[in-house]
Protein backbone atom coordinates (compact mmCIF):
# COMPACT_ATOMS: atom_id res chain seq x y z
CA UNK A 1 0.00 0.00 0.00
CA UNK A 2 1.38 3.59 -1.42
CA UNK A 3 1.40 5.92 1.06
CA UNK A 4 2.48 8.90 -0.62
CA UNK A 5 -1.06 9.36 -2.41
CA UNK A 6 -3.88 10.39 -1.11
CA UNK A 7 -7.44 9.79 -2.74
CA UNK A 8 -9.65 13.25 -3.80
CA UNK A 9 -12.60 11.28 -5.51
CA UNK A 10 -13.23 7.63 -5.68
CA UNK A 11 -16.10 6.05 -7.66
CA UNK A 12 -16.76 2.86 -7.43
CA UNK A 13 -19.39 -0.03 -9.12
CA UNK A 14 -20.86 2.93 -10.37
CA UNK A 15 -23.81 1.87 -12.72
CA UNK A 16 -25.79 4.26 -14.92
CA UNK A 17 -28.42 3.81 -17.53
CA UNK A 18 -29.97 6.46 -19.93
CA UNK A 19 -33.84 4.65 -20.52
CA UNK A 20 -33.07 0.88 -20.81
CA UNK A 21 -29.32 1.29 -22.16
CA UNK A 22 -27.00 1.00 -20.44
CA UNK A 23 -23.95 3.83 -20.37
CA UNK A 24 -22.19 3.43 -17.53
CA UNK A 25 -21.42 -0.70 -16.35
CA UNK A 26 -19.51 -1.01 -12.67
CA UNK A 27 -16.79 1.58 -13.65
CA UNK A 28 -14.25 1.88 -10.19
CA UNK A 29 -12.06 5.41 -10.85
CA UNK A 30 -9.86 6.71 -8.34
CA UNK A 31 -8.64 10.25 -8.44
CA UNK A 32 -5.10 10.86 -6.49
CA UNK A 33 -4.77 14.13 -5.06
CA UNK A 34 -2.43 16.56 -7.07
CA UNK A 35 -2.61 14.16 -9.79
CA UNK A 36 -3.96 14.35 -13.42
CA UNK A 37 -5.98 11.47 -14.60
CA UNK A 38 -6.65 11.33 -18.21
CA UNK A 39 -9.81 8.90 -19.36
CA UNK A 40 -9.51 8.33 -23.47
CA UNK A 41 -11.95 6.02 -25.12
CA UNK A 42 -14.37 6.23 -28.62
CA UNK A 43 -17.48 8.43 -28.84
CA UNK A 44 -20.37 6.40 -26.96
CA UNK A 45 -18.33 5.15 -24.58
CA UNK A 46 -19.47 6.68 -21.60
CA UNK A 47 -16.44 8.94 -20.72
CA UNK A 48 -18.25 12.67 -20.54
CA UNK A 49 -21.70 10.83 -18.75
CA UNK A 50 -18.93 9.57 -16.14
CA UNK A 51 -17.55 13.06 -15.56
CA UNK A 52 -21.15 14.56 -15.64
CA UNK A 53 -21.60 11.56 -12.53
CA UNK A 54 -18.72 13.00 -11.04
CA UNK A 55 -20.17 16.05 -10.60
CA UNK A 56 -23.38 15.12 -9.59
CA UNK A 57 -25.09 16.40 -12.93
CA UNK A 58 -26.45 13.35 -13.73
CA UNK A 59 -28.55 10.75 -11.59
CA UNK A 60 -26.67 7.53 -11.27
CA UNK A 61 -28.85 3.87 -10.47
CA UNK A 62 -25.88 2.60 -8.21
CA UNK A 63 -22.34 3.03 -6.81
CA UNK A 64 -20.66 5.32 -4.52
CA UNK A 65 -19.08 8.18 -5.48
CA UNK A 66 -16.47 9.30 -2.48
CA UNK A 67 -15.37 13.12 -2.45
CA UNK A 68 -12.66 13.85 0.76
CA UNK A 69 -13.97 11.27 2.01
CA UNK A 70 -17.39 11.54 1.95
CA UNK A 71 -20.37 9.64 0.23
CA UNK A 72 -21.79 12.66 -2.26
CA UNK A 73 -24.05 10.09 -4.28
CA UNK A 74 -26.43 9.52 -1.15
CA UNK A 75 -30.03 11.21 -1.78
CA UNK A 76 -29.38 13.26 1.48
CA UNK A 77 -25.91 14.45 0.24
CA UNK A 78 -27.48 15.39 -3.47
CA UNK A 79 -29.35 17.69 -1.84
CA UNK A 80 -26.65 19.98 -1.40
CA UNK A 81 -24.72 18.86 -4.84
CA UNK A 82 -24.13 22.61 -4.93
CA UNK A 83 -21.78 22.60 -2.12
CA UNK A 84 -19.54 19.98 -3.95
CA UNK A 85 -19.83 21.38 -7.13
CA UNK A 86 -18.27 24.31 -5.66
CA UNK A 87 -15.10 22.46 -5.31
CA UNK A 88 -15.28 20.25 -8.54
CA UNK A 89 -15.06 22.92 -10.99
CA UNK A 90 -16.06 22.28 -14.64
CA UNK A 91 -14.99 22.77 -18.22
CA UNK A 92 -16.90 22.41 -21.03
CA UNK A 93 -16.62 21.57 -24.81
CA UNK A 94 -18.40 24.34 -26.02
CA UNK A 95 -16.94 27.06 -23.40
CA UNK A 96 -20.23 28.05 -21.80
CA UNK A 97 -19.43 31.40 -21.06
CA UNK A 98 -22.30 33.83 -20.32
CA UNK A 99 -23.00 35.80 -22.80
CA UNK A 100 -24.29 38.95 -20.90
CA UNK A 101 -21.83 39.35 -18.86
CA UNK A 102 -17.94 40.58 -20.08
CA UNK A 103 -15.19 38.27 -19.27
CA UNK A 104 -13.87 39.82 -15.89
CA UNK A 105 -18.01 39.31 -14.97
CA UNK A 106 -18.05 35.83 -15.96
CA UNK A 107 -14.59 35.07 -13.60
CA UNK A 108 -15.66 36.97 -11.29
CA UNK A 109 -19.57 36.08 -10.73
CA UNK A 110 -19.65 33.01 -8.74
CA UNK A 111 -17.05 33.82 -6.47
CA UNK A 112 -18.98 37.30 -5.38
CA UNK A 113 -22.20 36.30 -5.67
CA UNK A 114 -22.26 32.67 -4.49
CA UNK A 115 -19.12 32.63 -2.32
CA UNK A 116 -19.66 36.24 -0.97
CA UNK A 117 -16.10 36.91 -1.71
CA UNK A 118 -15.76 41.05 -1.71
CA UNK A 119 -15.45 42.97 -5.33
CA UNK A 120 -12.48 44.14 -5.43
CA UNK A 121 -10.95 40.82 -4.01
CA UNK A 122 -12.64 38.78 -6.69
CA UNK A 123 -11.34 41.51 -9.06
CA UNK A 124 -8.00 41.33 -8.26
CA UNK A 125 -8.23 37.29 -8.70
CA UNK A 126 -9.87 37.43 -11.81
CA UNK A 127 -7.05 39.73 -13.45
CA UNK A 128 -4.32 37.35 -12.32
CA UNK A 129 -5.86 33.91 -13.25
CA UNK A 130 -6.37 35.98 -16.47
CA UNK A 131 -2.97 36.37 -16.78
CA UNK A 132 -2.19 32.57 -15.91
CA UNK A 133 -4.35 31.78 -18.93
CA UNK A 134 -2.48 34.25 -20.82
CA UNK A 135 -4.98 36.34 -21.90
CA UNK A 136 -4.51 39.76 -19.74
CA UNK A 137 -6.10 42.33 -21.88
CA UNK A 138 -9.10 40.95 -22.55
CA UNK A 139 -10.82 41.54 -18.81
CA UNK A 140 -13.27 44.25 -20.42
CA UNK A 141 -14.15 41.88 -23.75
CA UNK A 142 -17.15 40.61 -24.63
CA UNK A 143 -17.15 36.21 -25.28
CA UNK A 144 -18.53 36.78 -28.45
CA UNK A 145 -15.47 39.02 -29.37
CA UNK A 146 -13.06 36.18 -28.31
CA UNK A 147 -11.91 33.14 -30.50
CA UNK A 148 -12.61 29.85 -29.19
CA UNK A 149 -9.35 29.17 -27.86
CA UNK A 150 -9.18 32.46 -25.86
CA UNK A 151 -13.01 31.41 -24.68
CA UNK A 152 -11.85 28.06 -23.44
CA UNK A 153 -9.13 29.58 -21.32
CA UNK A 154 -11.63 31.82 -20.09
CA UNK A 155 -13.76 29.32 -19.12
CA UNK A 156 -10.83 27.38 -16.95
CA UNK A 157 -9.76 30.73 -15.71
CA UNK A 158 -13.61 30.78 -14.57
CA UNK A 159 -13.92 27.66 -13.01
CA UNK A 160 -10.11 28.07 -10.82
CA UNK A 161 -11.91 31.59 -9.79
CA UNK A 162 -13.68 29.00 -7.61
CA UNK A 163 -10.24 27.55 -6.04
CA UNK A 164 -11.78 24.15 -6.54
CA UNK A 165 -9.84 20.64 -5.29
CA UNK A 166 -10.22 19.34 -8.65
CA UNK A 167 -10.67 20.04 -12.38
CA UNK A 168 -12.93 18.10 -14.63
CA UNK A 169 -12.78 18.90 -18.27
CA UNK A 170 -14.95 17.69 -20.85
CA UNK A 171 -13.68 17.35 -24.24
CA UNK A 172 -12.49 20.92 -23.49
CA UNK A 173 -10.67 20.96 -27.03
CA UNK A 174 -12.99 19.62 -29.07
CA UNK A 175 -14.91 22.23 -30.61
CA UNK A 176 -11.57 24.00 -31.57
CA UNK A 177 -9.98 24.99 -34.65
CA UNK A 178 -6.60 23.04 -34.91
CA UNK A 179 -4.70 26.28 -34.47
CA UNK A 180 -6.16 26.82 -31.02
CA UNK A 181 -5.64 23.56 -29.10
CA UNK A 182 -2.29 24.19 -28.37
CA UNK A 183 -2.87 27.34 -26.07
CA UNK A 184 -5.17 25.41 -24.72
CA UNK A 185 -3.22 22.94 -23.98
CA UNK A 186 -0.91 24.59 -22.72
CA UNK A 187 -2.88 26.31 -19.81
CA UNK A 188 -3.81 22.68 -18.82
CA UNK A 189 -0.29 21.11 -19.22
CA UNK A 190 0.54 24.05 -16.66
CA UNK A 191 -2.38 23.20 -14.36
CA UNK A 192 -0.84 20.12 -14.41
CA UNK A 193 2.79 20.64 -13.08
CA UNK A 194 1.80 23.00 -10.68
CA UNK A 195 -0.49 20.11 -8.74
CA UNK A 196 -3.78 21.01 -9.56
CA UNK A 197 -6.07 17.60 -9.22
CA UNK A 198 -7.47 17.00 -12.45
CA UNK A 199 -9.68 14.43 -14.90
CA UNK A 200 -9.83 15.20 -18.31
CA UNK A 201 -11.87 13.32 -20.98
CA UNK A 202 -9.87 13.86 -24.11
CA UNK A 203 -8.41 12.51 -27.47
CA UNK A 204 -5.56 14.25 -27.25
CA UNK A 205 -3.54 11.61 -27.34
CA UNK A 206 -0.19 13.90 -27.00
CA UNK A 207 -1.41 15.72 -23.44
CA UNK A 208 -1.84 12.56 -22.08
CA UNK A 209 1.63 11.57 -22.42
CA UNK A 210 2.87 14.82 -21.28
CA UNK A 211 0.46 15.58 -18.31
CA UNK A 212 -1.42 12.15 -17.18
CA UNK A 213 0.09 10.65 -14.07
CA UNK A 214 -2.65 7.54 -15.15
CA UNK A 215 -4.61 7.50 -18.40
CA UNK A 216 -7.71 5.06 -18.25
CA UNK A 217 -9.48 3.82 -21.48
CA UNK A 218 -13.49 3.31 -21.69
CA UNK A 219 -14.98 1.70 -24.30
CA UNK A 220 -18.80 0.59 -24.16
CA UNK A 221 -19.39 1.91 -20.75
CA UNK A 222 -16.70 -0.32 -18.72
CA UNK A 223 -13.30 1.00 -17.56
CA UNK A 224 -10.84 -1.21 -20.26
CA UNK A 225 -7.53 -0.31 -18.89
CA UNK A 226 -5.90 1.90 -16.24
CA UNK A 227 -2.98 2.00 -16.01
CA UNK A 228 0.15 4.55 -15.14
CA UNK A 229 0.88 6.56 -18.36
CA UNK A 230 4.26 5.22 -19.13
CA UNK A 231 3.02 1.83 -18.83
CA UNK A 232 -0.26 2.85 -20.86
CA UNK A 233 1.55 3.60 -23.70
CA UNK A 234 4.57 1.88 -23.69
CA UNK A 235 3.53 -1.42 -21.83
CA UNK A 236 1.38 -4.22 -22.00
CA UNK A 237 -2.07 -3.53 -22.73
CA UNK A 238 -5.63 -5.61 -23.50
CA UNK A 239 -6.12 -5.85 -27.52
CA UNK A 240 -8.97 -3.58 -27.08
CA UNK A 241 -6.94 -0.86 -25.77
CA UNK A 242 -3.99 -1.79 -28.29
CA UNK A 243 -6.72 -1.96 -31.21
CA UNK A 244 -8.31 1.57 -29.86
CA UNK A 245 -4.49 3.01 -29.99
CA UNK A 246 -3.52 1.94 -33.14
CA UNK A 247 -6.18 3.64 -34.70
CA UNK A 248 -6.32 7.16 -32.88
CA UNK A 249 -2.28 7.30 -33.29
CA UNK A 250 -1.79 6.34 -37.03
CA UNK B 1 -61.37 76.27 -37.11
CA UNK B 2 -59.61 79.10 -34.64
CA UNK B 3 -62.69 78.14 -32.67
CA UNK B 4 -61.59 74.23 -33.07
CA UNK B 5 -58.06 74.63 -31.89
CA UNK B 6 -58.83 76.75 -28.56
CA UNK B 7 -61.34 74.22 -27.73
CA UNK B 8 -58.80 71.52 -27.80
CA UNK B 9 -56.17 73.48 -26.14
CA UNK B 10 -58.97 73.99 -22.96
CA UNK B 11 -59.86 70.45 -23.00
CA UNK B 12 -56.27 69.73 -22.84
CA UNK B 13 -55.44 71.69 -20.15
CA UNK B 14 -59.02 71.08 -18.29
CA UNK B 15 -58.73 69.44 -14.94
CA UNK B 16 -61.32 66.57 -15.79
CA UNK B 17 -58.78 65.60 -18.78
CA UNK B 18 -55.91 65.70 -17.02
CA UNK B 19 -57.69 63.32 -14.14
CA UNK B 20 -58.76 61.00 -17.03
CA UNK B 21 -55.60 60.64 -18.18
CA UNK B 22 -54.39 59.58 -15.14
CA UNK B 23 -56.70 57.21 -14.66
CA UNK B 24 -55.38 55.71 -17.73
CA UNK B 25 -51.84 56.03 -16.79
CA UNK B 26 -52.59 54.11 -13.21
CA UNK B 27 -55.19 51.61 -14.78
CA UNK B 28 -52.49 50.81 -17.56
CA UNK B 29 -49.19 50.68 -15.23
CA UNK B 30 -51.67 48.65 -12.45
CA UNK B 31 -52.84 46.30 -14.69
CA UNK B 32 -49.52 45.50 -16.28
CA UNK B 33 -47.45 45.35 -13.77
CA UNK B 34 -49.68 42.71 -11.87
CA UNK B 35 -50.29 40.69 -15.40
CA UNK B 36 -46.33 40.71 -15.56
CA UNK B 37 -46.55 38.80 -12.00
CA UNK B 38 -49.06 36.74 -12.80
CA UNK B 39 -47.47 35.87 -16.30
CA UNK B 40 -44.00 35.57 -14.61
CA UNK B 41 -45.47 32.71 -12.23
CA UNK B 42 -47.50 31.19 -14.79
CA UNK B 43 -44.12 30.85 -16.99
CA UNK B 44 -42.81 29.52 -14.60
CA UNK B 45 -44.90 27.10 -12.75
CA UNK B 46 -44.91 25.86 -16.88
CA UNK B 47 -41.55 24.85 -16.28
CA UNK B 48 -43.05 22.32 -13.72
CA UNK B 49 -43.35 18.31 -14.11
CA UNK B 50 -46.25 18.03 -12.05
CA UNK B 51 -49.33 17.66 -14.54
CA UNK B 52 -52.30 19.32 -12.34
CA UNK B 53 -50.02 22.64 -12.20
CA UNK B 54 -49.31 22.14 -16.12
CA UNK B 55 -53.21 21.40 -16.37
CA UNK B 56 -54.60 24.64 -14.25
CA UNK B 57 -52.03 26.69 -16.39
CA UNK B 58 -53.73 25.31 -19.49
CA UNK B 59 -56.89 26.14 -18.55
CA UNK B 60 -56.18 29.48 -17.64
CA UNK B 61 -54.35 30.38 -20.60
CA UNK B 62 -57.64 28.80 -22.68
CA UNK B 63 -60.21 30.87 -21.22
CA UNK B 64 -58.24 34.16 -20.77
CA UNK B 65 -57.12 33.93 -24.19
CA UNK B 66 -59.79 32.40 -25.52
CA UNK B 67 -62.20 35.41 -24.60
CA UNK B 68 -63.08 38.51 -25.36
CA UNK B 69 -61.17 40.94 -22.89
CA UNK B 70 -64.38 43.21 -23.31
CA UNK B 71 -65.95 40.32 -22.09
CA UNK B 72 -63.78 39.09 -19.52
CA UNK B 73 -64.11 42.84 -18.15
CA UNK B 74 -67.84 43.22 -17.89
CA UNK B 75 -68.17 39.27 -16.17
CA UNK B 76 -65.91 40.40 -13.55
CA UNK B 77 -67.74 43.66 -13.31
CA UNK B 78 -70.93 42.01 -13.16
CA UNK B 79 -71.01 38.45 -12.37
CA UNK B 80 -68.49 38.62 -9.31
CA UNK B 81 -71.02 40.68 -6.82
CA UNK B 82 -73.44 37.62 -7.41
CA UNK B 83 -70.91 35.60 -5.22
CA UNK B 84 -70.78 38.62 -2.86
CA UNK B 85 -67.30 39.54 -3.91
CA UNK B 86 -68.08 43.46 -4.48
CA UNK B 87 -65.17 45.32 -6.80
CA UNK B 88 -64.67 49.16 -7.51
CA UNK B 89 -65.04 49.88 -11.15
CA UNK B 90 -60.73 50.34 -11.29
CA UNK B 91 -60.58 47.39 -9.20
CA UNK B 92 -62.51 45.25 -11.62
CA UNK B 93 -61.17 46.78 -14.64
CA UNK B 94 -57.04 46.08 -13.25
CA UNK B 95 -58.16 42.46 -12.34
CA UNK B 96 -59.53 41.76 -15.50
CA UNK B 97 -56.79 43.55 -18.00
CA UNK B 98 -54.26 42.02 -15.26
CA UNK B 99 -55.40 37.89 -15.76
CA UNK B 100 -56.10 38.97 -19.99
CA UNK B 101 -52.74 40.06 -20.00
CA UNK B 102 -50.64 37.71 -17.81
CA UNK B 103 -52.08 34.68 -20.53
CA UNK B 104 -50.19 36.97 -22.99
CA UNK B 105 -47.16 37.84 -20.77
CA UNK B 106 -46.52 33.91 -20.13
CA UNK B 107 -45.98 33.33 -23.08
CA UNK B 108 -43.28 36.12 -23.88
CA UNK B 109 -41.32 35.20 -20.49
CA UNK B 110 -42.15 31.52 -21.52
CA UNK B 111 -40.01 32.47 -24.87
CA UNK B 112 -37.23 34.32 -23.27
CA UNK B 113 -36.53 30.99 -20.79
CA UNK B 114 -36.08 29.05 -23.50
CA UNK B 115 -33.93 30.98 -25.21
CA UNK B 116 -31.29 29.92 -22.57
CA UNK B 117 -30.36 26.33 -23.38
CA UNK B 118 -29.91 23.85 -20.78
CA UNK B 119 -25.90 23.86 -21.14
CA UNK B 120 -25.98 27.24 -20.02
CA UNK B 121 -27.94 26.47 -16.87
CA UNK B 122 -25.50 23.33 -16.69
CA UNK B 123 -22.08 25.84 -16.62
CA UNK B 124 -24.36 27.63 -13.84
CA UNK B 125 -24.79 24.52 -11.38
CA UNK B 126 -21.12 23.28 -12.45
CA UNK B 127 -19.95 26.94 -10.37
CA UNK B 128 -22.08 25.48 -7.52
CA UNK B 129 -25.02 27.49 -7.71
CA UNK B 130 -28.41 26.52 -6.39
CA UNK B 131 -31.31 26.19 -8.77
CA UNK B 132 -32.68 30.02 -7.62
CA UNK B 133 -28.90 31.43 -8.50
CA UNK B 134 -29.22 29.88 -11.54
CA UNK B 135 -32.44 31.52 -12.25
CA UNK B 136 -31.17 34.81 -11.30
CA UNK B 137 -27.69 35.28 -12.50
CA UNK B 138 -28.00 32.64 -15.49
CA UNK B 139 -31.16 32.08 -16.75
CA UNK B 140 -33.15 35.62 -16.26
CA UNK B 141 -30.34 38.05 -17.44
CA UNK B 142 -30.27 36.12 -20.84
CA UNK B 143 -34.04 36.01 -20.70
CA UNK B 144 -34.63 39.56 -20.43
CA UNK B 145 -32.80 40.68 -23.73
CA UNK B 146 -35.93 38.39 -25.20
CA UNK B 147 -38.67 39.81 -23.26
CA UNK B 148 -37.84 43.38 -22.54
CA UNK B 149 -38.87 44.28 -26.66
CA UNK B 150 -42.72 42.61 -26.81
CA UNK B 151 -43.00 43.22 -23.00
CA UNK B 152 -43.13 47.22 -24.06
CA UNK B 153 -45.44 46.55 -26.95
CA UNK B 154 -47.86 44.89 -24.64
CA UNK B 155 -47.49 48.01 -21.85
CA UNK B 156 -48.54 50.05 -25.02
CA UNK B 157 -51.36 47.95 -26.26
CA UNK B 158 -52.57 48.25 -22.52
CA UNK B 159 -52.60 51.39 -22.37
CA UNK B 160 -55.13 51.14 -25.83
CA UNK B 161 -56.89 48.49 -24.28
CA UNK B 162 -57.75 50.56 -21.07
CA UNK B 163 -60.23 52.41 -23.08
CA UNK B 164 -62.41 49.22 -22.50
CA UNK B 165 -62.61 50.03 -18.87
CA UNK B 166 -64.90 52.86 -20.00
CA UNK B 167 -67.95 50.22 -20.32
CA UNK B 168 -68.20 49.77 -16.37
CA UNK B 169 -68.60 53.67 -16.08
CA UNK B 170 -64.18 54.11 -15.20
CA UNK B 171 -63.39 58.03 -15.40
CA UNK B 172 -60.87 57.10 -17.90
CA UNK B 173 -59.65 58.83 -20.68
CA UNK B 174 -61.71 57.66 -23.33
CA UNK B 175 -65.08 57.49 -21.25
CA UNK B 176 -64.47 61.29 -20.01
CA UNK B 177 -63.90 62.85 -24.24
CA UNK B 178 -67.28 60.77 -24.64
CA UNK B 179 -68.87 62.03 -22.28
CA UNK B 180 -67.82 65.80 -22.89
CA UNK B 181 -68.73 65.61 -25.88
CA UNK B 182 -72.29 64.01 -25.91
CA UNK B 183 -73.09 67.54 -23.74
CA UNK B 184 -71.65 69.81 -26.76
CA UNK B 185 -71.65 67.50 -30.04
CA UNK B 186 -67.96 68.52 -30.31
CA UNK B 187 -66.37 65.27 -31.41
CA UNK B 188 -64.05 66.26 -33.06
CA UNK B 189 -62.31 68.28 -30.41
CA UNK B 190 -62.74 66.28 -27.70
CA UNK B 191 -61.71 62.98 -29.41
CA UNK B 192 -58.90 64.85 -30.79
CA UNK B 193 -57.69 66.31 -27.05
CA UNK B 194 -57.95 62.27 -26.01
CA UNK B 195 -56.12 61.31 -29.14
CA UNK B 196 -53.24 63.51 -27.41
CA UNK B 197 -52.99 62.75 -24.80
CA UNK B 198 -52.75 58.82 -25.88
CA UNK B 199 -49.90 59.61 -28.10
CA UNK B 200 -48.26 62.06 -25.05
CA UNK B 201 -48.31 58.49 -23.01
CA UNK B 202 -47.22 55.81 -25.69
CA UNK B 203 -44.60 57.96 -27.08
CA UNK B 204 -43.30 58.03 -23.07
CA UNK B 205 -43.37 54.68 -22.87
CA UNK B 206 -41.55 54.03 -25.96
CA UNK B 207 -38.69 56.20 -24.65
CA UNK B 208 -38.62 54.43 -21.53
CA UNK B 209 -38.28 51.42 -23.61
CA UNK B 210 -35.49 52.21 -25.84
CA UNK B 211 -34.19 53.03 -22.32
CA UNK B 212 -34.33 50.09 -20.64
CA UNK B 213 -33.19 48.24 -24.01
CA UNK B 214 -30.27 50.02 -24.23
CA UNK B 215 -29.42 48.70 -20.40
CA UNK B 216 -29.74 45.05 -21.44
CA UNK B 217 -28.04 45.62 -24.46
CA UNK B 218 -24.47 44.18 -23.27
CA UNK B 219 -22.79 43.62 -27.26
CA UNK B 220 -21.69 46.56 -29.38
CA UNK B 221 -24.28 46.00 -32.38
CA UNK B 222 -23.67 47.27 -35.57
CA UNK B 223 -27.35 46.08 -36.69
CA UNK B 224 -29.34 48.38 -37.76
CA UNK B 225 -32.59 49.14 -35.37
CA UNK B 226 -35.75 46.95 -35.88
CA UNK B 227 -38.72 48.48 -33.58
CA UNK B 228 -40.82 51.33 -34.54
CA UNK B 229 -39.82 52.92 -31.79
CA UNK B 230 -36.07 52.61 -32.44
CA UNK B 231 -36.20 53.98 -36.28
CA UNK B 232 -38.79 56.60 -34.58
CA UNK B 233 -36.00 57.80 -32.73
CA UNK B 234 -33.04 57.16 -35.20
CA UNK B 235 -35.41 59.93 -37.17
CA UNK B 236 -36.24 62.06 -34.82
CA UNK B 237 -32.36 62.40 -33.57
CA UNK B 238 -31.31 62.98 -37.75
Amino acid sequence: MKTDTVSLLDIQRLNKSFGDKPVLKNVDVNVEQGKTLVIVGPSGSGKSTLLRCMNLLEPIESGVITFEGRDIATPEARREAWRFRQEMAMVFQHFELFPHLSVIDNIMLAPVKIKGVPKAQARQKALELLERVRIPDKANAWPEELSGGQQQRVAIARALAMEPRVMLFDEPTSALDPEMIKEVLDVMTELSDQGMTSVVVTHEMSFARRAAHRVVFMADGEVVENLPTDQFFGGEVKPRTRQFLDQILH
Amino acid sequence: MNDSVTLILSYLSSANFLRAAGMTLALTVCSMLLGMLIGLIVALLQERRNRLVRALVMLYLWLFRGTPVLLQIIFIFNVLPNFGILLSGFTSGVIALALNEGAYMAEIYRSGLQSVGARQRTAGYALGMRGWQVMRYVVLPQAMKVVIPPTGNQFMGMLKNSALVSVIAVEELLLVADQTASANFRYLESLTAAAVYYLIMTTLFMLIQQLIEQRFKTQRSQEAPRSWSQRFLRMTRA
